[in-house]
Formats: structure tokens, sequence, C-alpha cells
């Protein structure tokens, strides 16, 4: 049975100003009308560009659900692809990374084609002669996604022609991107120690939703973080605060930490928490980096980088960044009870290893598989899922601090723990959803 | 079961380094966490890499790299009141090959063991299989046996995974 395809009004009616349908987390079908429509006319991110530094240089990934390489090509620039044969559709690359070489070979009938995608040659292309094959779908080669913008190493992609331009979907949210980027001394960012790849049996926007959400560590985290607070709290007086509470404990920060850390709210479902502070706040200084930074930057500058303290900058659909600790989270929609999370980790150049090191701590010990904290959320994700089955209620309330005037301002700090930002996803949700329908 | 890890003479034998490493997976199987954790050294640390092969855990990304107080933690929290992801709790299960003793330096007071081993672990209606080597780096300490280091190598060490709550 068909309820959406093809009807924006009944998607539209999925979104109140205060609460969502079940179905945008539980339907097959809201969820295939997501990866045709919602994810190709958004700006969805790819890729580093320090991931493919040479030319042949290859990255799979996907966009929504649909396979993907980032490439670099010949000429020095980023390309993506639409990773499949346009003979038979076999994908084309055997590893997740790698170098083509001067080009890209299908393992099946062995046709090539540059690292832009054209078409090099086919085996035997006599047989083609007189066919018509110039008119074919085959002849342009392996698609290329034709939009797509390489920000300062971010690599981000839209595979529809309509919707909005780079500038305008990001507008002033990628300052978080450039605080991140500008942490490094030479205002450069690497990828850095391995992707930890978690598994989640749920709708990948509640992933994007927890996000914002800070009425939750106090209450989902009590069990790790409230732990680590207690064992701590034994520790003999004046033994120097590891590093691993510095990172957990401030998840059992008090509400009111967490409502005067402040929200921001920007255009198109983007927006961060931790306006004024946030739990990265009080890390201990890397000793050497501050010197670096003012060297490179003057020492207002350098402070007024240093000074961002963004705790978590969702970019709508699908990832979320930690400036701070120079983390990305990428939501990878799978179905909709599946997602799969790769938490990816940035070396700053020219920066001291440690803060690698505290970067790659951090990741391990919220975002991985085998994490205590990791463990709290997922299985708050999975009740949900399996409570959204409930026909007592087909809502779910995102109410706290409402206003009518709302929708329509951008740019504004709100209290932290406002689920304004969710009700803004949602807003462009329908946005990007019905976009040429 | 006795849980001491006791050696008869300061030099351990390679059958009471066996039996420490199986009876370390047992304390494990019946969930006796307490007693597990005594048999680590109090600078130990349990290492899971992420990458095969792996050989640094600072600069490289690990599932696990913890401290005997990251351990404790763990321990507590699976005893917590509101540790939800453990309501009901999972169980684990153990195969292990007959640990092979891969190198002994009574000098340095380091002994390695080598265990190939099939994990088990379970919650609700989820079982999930997991295959892994576990090397175990060995010292005895006021004539016991205690772990300096635990690696557990998984064979599928960067697939995706869903909750890994215990121990291997």
């Amino acid at each position: 049975m068909t309820r959406y395809a093809g009807n924006a009004a009944a998607i539209r009616a999925l979104v109140r100003e205060q609460e969502v349908h079940r179905d945008v987390y539980v339907s097959e079908e809201v969820f295939q009308l997501e990866m045709e429509h919602m994810f190709p006319n958004s700006w969805v991110y790819v890729g580093h560009d320090s991931q493919v530094p040479n030319p042949g240089d290859y990255f799979g990934t996907t966009i929504g659900t649909q396979p993907i390489l980032l490439v670099r090509h010949t000429d020095g620039t980023v390309k993506v692809l639409h990773n499949r044969c346009p003979h038979k559709g076999t994908r084309i690359t055997s590893e997740t990374c790698g170098n083509a070489g001067k080009f890209f070979r299908c393992p099946y009938h062995a046709w090539s084609f540059r690292t832009d995608g054209s078409l090099l040659a086919i085996p035997l292309k006599k047989g083609y002669e007189n066919t018509g094959f110039e008119q074919s779908h085959a002849a342009s080669g392996m698609a290329p996604v034709r939009h797509i913008r390489n920000y300062r190493g971010f690599v981000f992609a839209k595979i529809n022609d309509g919707g909005l331009d780079f500038e305008e979907f990001f507008g002033e949210s990628l300052s978080s991107f450039d605080n991140m980027i500008d942490r490094s001394p030479v205002g450069q960012l690497k990828v850095a120690g391995g992707v930890l790849r978690y598994m989640h049996n749920c709708n990948w926007k509640m992933l994007v939703e927890n996000q914002t959400d800070t009425c939750h560590p106090m209450v989902a985290h009590e069990s790790s973080a409230g732990t680590v607070v207690e064992v701590w709290k034994k520790a003999p007086p004046g033994t120097k605060k590891p590093m691993a509470v510095e990172i957990i404990a401030p998840f059992m920060s008090p509400y009111e930490f967490f409502e005067n850390m402040g929200i921001r709210i920007w255009d198109n479902g983007h927006g961060h928490t931790g306006v004024h502070h946030s739990i990265h706040s009080d890390y201990s200084a890397v000793p050497g980096y501050f010197d670096k930074m003012k060297a490179a930057y003057g020492e207002e500058r350098a402070k007024a980088i240093l000074g961002e303290n963004r705790h978590n900058t969702v970019y709508f659909p699908n990832i979320m960044i930690k400036g701070p600790i120079q983390l990305l989270r990428h939501f990878k929609p799978i179905a909709a009870n599946k997602t799969l999370v790769e938490s990816w980790t940035f070396q700053l150049v020219d920066a001291p290893d440690m803060l690698l090191e505290r970067t790659l701590m951090y990741n391990r010990l919220i975002n991985a598989p085998t994490s205590i904290v990791g463990h709290d959320d997922l299985e708050m994700y999975e009740r949900a899922q399996e409570g959204l089955h409930s026909n007592g209620n087909e809502w779910v309330n995102l109410q706290r601090l409402y206003s009518p005037d709302e929708a329509g301002q951008t740019n504004v700090a709100v209290n932290g723990t406002s689920e304004w930002p969710m009700r803004h996803q949602f807003r462009a949700w329908t946005k990007f959803m019905t976009m040429g329908m | 079961m006795v849980t001491e890890a006791q050696v008869k003479n300061a030099i351990p034998t390679d059958q009471e380094l066996i039996d420490f490493v199986v009876r370390e997976a047992r304390l494990i199987d019946q969930q006796r966490f307490d007693e597990w954790l005594d048999l680590y050294a109090d600078d130990a640390f349990y290492w899971m890499p992420l990458e095969w092969n792996q050989t640094d855990p600072r600069l490289t990304c690990s599932l696990m790299y913890e401290d005997k107080l990251l351990l404790s933690i763990r321990v507590e929290r699976l005893k917590g009141a509101r540790t939800f992801s453990q309501k009901p709790k999972s169980r684990c299960h153990h195969v292990l090959q007959t640990p092979q003793v891969d190198s002994r330096d009574p000098a340095a007071n380091n002994y390695v063991t080598w265990t190939p081993m099939h994990y088990i672990e379970t919650r609700m209606d989820e079982q999930t299989l997991y295959a892994a080597w576990a090397t175990h780096h060995l010292s005895v300490e006021n004539g016991t046996l205690k772990i300096k280091l635990k690696r557990v190598d998984l064979i599928n060490c960067d697939a995706a995974f869903g909750n890994i709550q215990l121990f291997m």
C-alpha cells in the first residue's frame, strides 16, 4: 500500500509544529521517499579530501543508500562518481579505499573509465558499431555527481539539479567547520586514527535529534558518566584527574549547565549546541599548542578560535561535527529501522599529537560499539523504535520551549534545552522531501 | 572453583599459565567481575584493536584501550540500578583453544600466551558470535600471576558491530 509516494500533502501532514507522526521513523515507504527525494535534494557529506591525496586515489561511501566514490582526478580536483559500471551495474572498486592508477577497470568485462568517470575503452568495441551505442546511458561512463563542493577539505555533493546552491543551503553554519579547521596552526585537517563503525537498529533521525538533545545525558548516561563520577570520588586526594574522567564526567552536568550553554539555530535544519560553553570547555591545556596558535594567528585571534566551545553542530541531513575535538559523526541510513554510524577523527596539521590522542580517546569512550556511553544511547533508540509501533499514540512530541513565531527565524541563540533544533530539522525535512514533488 | 592465581614457585610452569588464562575466561562467563578485576595488575591495560595488525594504541583508534580505572568503572556500571542497557542483563560464553605459551622470560618477569577463541554474547533474543585471538602478557607479583596486558584481536575488528557490552 502506498500512502505517501507523490503525495506532498500527506508528507507535510506528518510534521506538525510541535509533534511528528511516527511514520517518519518506522515507515519503509517514507524511508524510500527520503532516499528518492530528501537526500538527493540536499547537500550531503561525502568525505574529506585528505582521504584521497594522490591522483587515482578513491574512497567509497554512500549518499543515502546510493554507492558513490570520492576520487582524486588526474588534474588534481576531486570528483564524486556513482559507483556502478554503466554496463551491468557491477560495483567498480573492490576495497573501500585505494588507488585506481590512471583509470578504473570493471572486474566483470574490463570496461575502463578515466578518473572523472568518462568511458575510456571497451574490449571488442566493434560489437557496438552501428548499434546506436553513443546514445546509450552506458556511453557516458560512470555517471558523475554534478553538484559537488570541496569546502576547505570537506566534500559535499547534491545529486539532484534542483534545490539550493551550496552557500544558500549552509549559510552561516559553515562557521563551525571554519572553527574546527582554524584550530590547526596551518588551517588544515587530515583524517587520522581510523573510523569507528557502529550498527544501530533504529531510524537515522533518532541519532541526528539526539545530538542536540540536552535533557538526556544526566538521565540516560547516569549509568556510565554517573559511575565515573562516583568511582573518581574514591581516588586519593591530589590524584591528577585522568583524561578519561575529564571526557566522561561532564555528561553528568546538571540541567542548568545545559540550559545555559545555549543552542543556535540556522536555516535548513542546521544548528549547534554550546553557544556559551560546553562539555569540552574544561579540558586540560595541551603543552605547546597555544604557542603554536599564537605564532600562527596572533594572540587575539588564537584566543578567539580556541574560545569557541561549540558542543555538537548538526548539519542537515545526517552529520554532526565537534569542532573543539575534531570529530565528525556520519549517520548513514540503511533502512527505516537500521543506521550505520561512522565516527571519524581528524588530526590538526602541525599541532601536538596529544590533541589527536585525546580525540581518539573521546571517540572510543563515547562512540565505539564497545562504549558504555554508546550502550546507554543505543538502548534508548532501540526501545523507541520498538515503542513507536504502539497504536496508543501515533505522535512524537517535540514541544519543549516551543514558540509560535520560531518558523523562519535564523541565527538565533536560545535556551540550551530547547527542542527547537529538532522542530527545525523537521521543517527542513518537509522542505527537501517535497521539493519537486 | 578457587580464584587465586598463586604459583608454586617463583617461575610459573606452562600449565600454570594455561590454567590462569582458562580461569580468567571462566570468571567472565560466570560474571564474577570483581574477582576477574583482581587478576589485573594495577598498571594493566585491556586492549581491543580496531585495525588488523595494529601496533599503536595511542594515535590509532581502538575498540577498547582501558586501564584498570576504566575497567573498574565498567564493572561498577554493570551493577547499577539505572544501567538500562543491562536490563535484562547480557550473558557471555567463551570457547578457548588450549592457550599456547609463546614466550617465557623469567628475568623480565614476562610470560606471553596466545589463545584462539570463540566468544558469544547474548541479550534477550539476540545472540552474536565473535572469533578472536587473545594475547596475555602475564607476570608474577607477590607469588600470584597478574595480567599486565590482555590484547583481544577480533578476526573482523574493522566490521560494524552492534553493542558489545561484556568482556572477551
